[in-house]
């Protein structure tokens, strides 16, 4: 009996050809002969990549470095195996392509394409969030838990600066939760090179807020920090949060790695050097100073010049890529000088509004 | 001997030339997309591995050499096959030039990355570099598929490459009569679109190979050319920049 149905449903599958598979699957199916030439292209292909004709060669069509070693594997060595491929013109795609002998010993291969273009952005968004998360909220964070630390200590009966303390608090306190909105938006938005929302900004008040928000922070390293607010507002557009962000995370930056320079000076003066008039920010530490081979790579996620370092001061290697990211966004720069030796300094340029 | 036998064989050497080409075209397009991808980033590491792959392309095109010198002396090839065979010869050349282009523009990428330019710039140099990677892959579309119907199109779009590189040689013109110091990256930037638009005319020149290597006949010679950035002049700063 057992048999009997065993054999009535091989009957109904054989029935079923290759090609009518193919056309039920949603995804890019092509198959190919033992030359690699394209004997059979699903509905799903033609829709995809247009017509590919009866004895295309699949590897002259998807031309990738990648696409050729794995239909070389493919074909020669009878190999399955998949690569992630990418189109960027005319519109930009990218699929998970697998390939697979099929059939007993017909010498005939499936090149099944998975459509990952959405996925891979949603993909990328995620990793980006949780990497970016973590650091953002802890910036605020250690500035909160620092004036906790004063109220309950040294600043217990004084009443002043427990109203100061609460209300940078406060504000903090906000600026945190609107953070948790911004990097979801921030995530989404990361793919576009530009942000069209502009706020006019006073980098003088903005720059001077983070000096005070930072006051602990730097008194904890023994860093001095020198500023002096110019006298009239000088104003950029941009999204406020954002260059705050930007002037946190170099000023923890020069306060932890210039430390043994003991003083942070802070200068905000206009630059002509570029096409447009632009402000200049500068931070100068009096640390340790970077070695020229890695002043063009200190913008890049994660890297580091010294992991122990790093370690130590509780770097996550995103500080520098936030900044680079968020003045992109502004049509802004961060220009680093730097020799051994002899500190560093971070410049932020930005177009005057 | 098996004629049957030295036919298969023939047949076989021909369709590994046109894989190599393939190949080579696939891997000119990756070397092309990353190095403009690392002038627009700024990206130096990307450019040295450009700069890098750029000799694969130079193995590829000997290799094509010498196998279809050997082809065309073993087997003396008439028609359609002396054809493929000098049409790779010619495209290999080609795309060999395309990678040298490539590899030009990565080597600009330092100088570039140093002084950072107005996006609207890269913006303009990413258009270009989009139409002349459109129409690199159209033509070895065309190749792969042998259906040249879409070539005199294809042909059509160069004037769009050349019509965006003479826009942009006017706006890098006007930045380095503005301010001095935007000289030496703007000239960096002009060779950089200069050698994108050359990529295109390599582009064409494939695109007329491959239609002669399949209908046997020559394109058309009249080309409109729109690269009218030999008689730009730009007015001194301040006068005419609008």
């Amino acid at each position: 009996m057992p048999e009997a149905m065993a054999h009535y449903d091989d009957a109904a599958v054989d029935a079923l050809s290759a090609r009518d598979l193919a056309a039920a699957v949603p995804d890019p199916i092509v198959i190919l002969d033992a030359r690699g030439t394209v004997r059979y292209a699903n509905e799903a292909a033609v829709a995809a990549f247009g017509r590919i004709p009866q004895g295309t060669v699949l590897a002259h069509r998807f031309r990738t470095p990648d696409m050729q070693r794995l239909l070389a594997a493919l074909l020669k060595e009878g190999r399955a195996g998949a690569i992630d491929y990418g189109e960027r013109v005319p519109i930009e795609r990218a699929f998970r392509i697998s390939a697979m002998p099929v059939g007993a010993g017909g010498g005939l291969f499936m090149v099944h394409f998975k459509d990952q273009s959405e996925t891979r952005r949603i993909d990328r968004m995620r990793a980006d969030f949780i990497a970016n998360a973590s650091h953002e909220l802890r910036t605020p964070l250690a500035s909160i838990s620092g004036f906790i630390e004063t109220l309950r200590g040294p600043a217990r009966n004084d009443a002043k600066a427990r109203d100061s303390f609460l209300e940078i608090m406060q504000a903090q306190t906000a600026r945190m939760a609107r953070l948790i909105d911004d990097l979801l938006t921030l995530s989404r938005i990361e793919m576009k090179p530009h942000l069209p929302s502009r706020d006019r900004v006073d980098l003088g008040e903005t720059v001077a807020g983070v000096v005070d928000s930072l006051g602990h922070l730097a008194a904890e390293y023994g860093v001095a920090v020198a500023f002096e607010r110019p006298a009239a507002p000088v104003l950029v557009s941009g999204n406020r949060d954002e260059l705050i962000q930007v002037f946190v995370n170099l000023l923890e930056n020069a306060c932890k790695y210039g430390q043994s320079g003991g003083r942070v000076d802070i200068a905000i003066a206009p630059a002509e050097a570029g096409p447009v008039p632009e402000v200049a920010v500068t931070f100068r530490d009096w640390g340790p100073g970077i070695a020229e081979e890695h002043i063009p790579r200190i913008t890049e996620r994660f890297y580091r010049i010294d992991p122990e370092t790093s370690r130590v001061k509780n770097g996550t290697g995103l500080g520098l890529a936030i900044v680079k990211h968020i003045l992109t966004r502004h049509d802004g720069r961060l220009v680093v000088r730097s020799k051994p030796g002899e500190g560093a300094s971070f410049i932020v340029y930005l177009p005057a509004a | 001997m098996n004629t049957r036998h030295i036919v298969r064989a023939y047949d076989e050497e021909l369709a590994t030339l046109g894989n190599r080409i393939a190949a080579m075209g696939g891997h000119a397009e990756r070397m092309v997309d990353e190095a403009v991808a690392a002038l627009i980033n700024g990206d130096i590491a990307l450019a040295r591995k450009v700069i890098a792959d750029d000799a694969v392309l130079d193995e590829g095109e000997r290799w094509i050499d010498d196998h279809a010198i050997l082809l065309i002396a073993r087997r003396q090839p008439m028609a359609d096959d002396l054809r493929e065979i000098v049409g790779a010869i010619r495209i290999s050349s080609d795309l060999e030039r395309v990678g040298d282009l490539g590899k030009n523009i990565a080597k600009r990428v330092v100088a570039i990355a140093e002084t950072r330019q107005p996006v609207q710039l890269f913006r303009g140099i990413e258009a270009l570099a989009t139409l002349a990677l459109t129409q690199l892959k159209q033509v070895l579309d065309i190749y792969a598929s042998r259906s040249v119907g879409a070539i005199s199109f294809m042909r059509d779009r160069d004037g769009e490459i050349d019509a965006m590189y003479t826009s942009l040689f006017r706006e890098l013109l006007t930045y380095m009569m503005e301010d001095p110091r935007n000289i030496s990256p703007c000239t960096h930037l002009l060779f950089c679109a200069k050698n994108i638009e050359r990529i295109g005319d390599h582009a064409t020149n494939i695109a007329e190979t491959v239609y002669h290597m399949v209908t046997g006949e020559q394109l058309p010679l009249e080309r409109a050319k729109g690269d009218r950035s030999h008689d730009v002049t730009v007015a001194h700063a301040g006068e005419g920049t609008a």
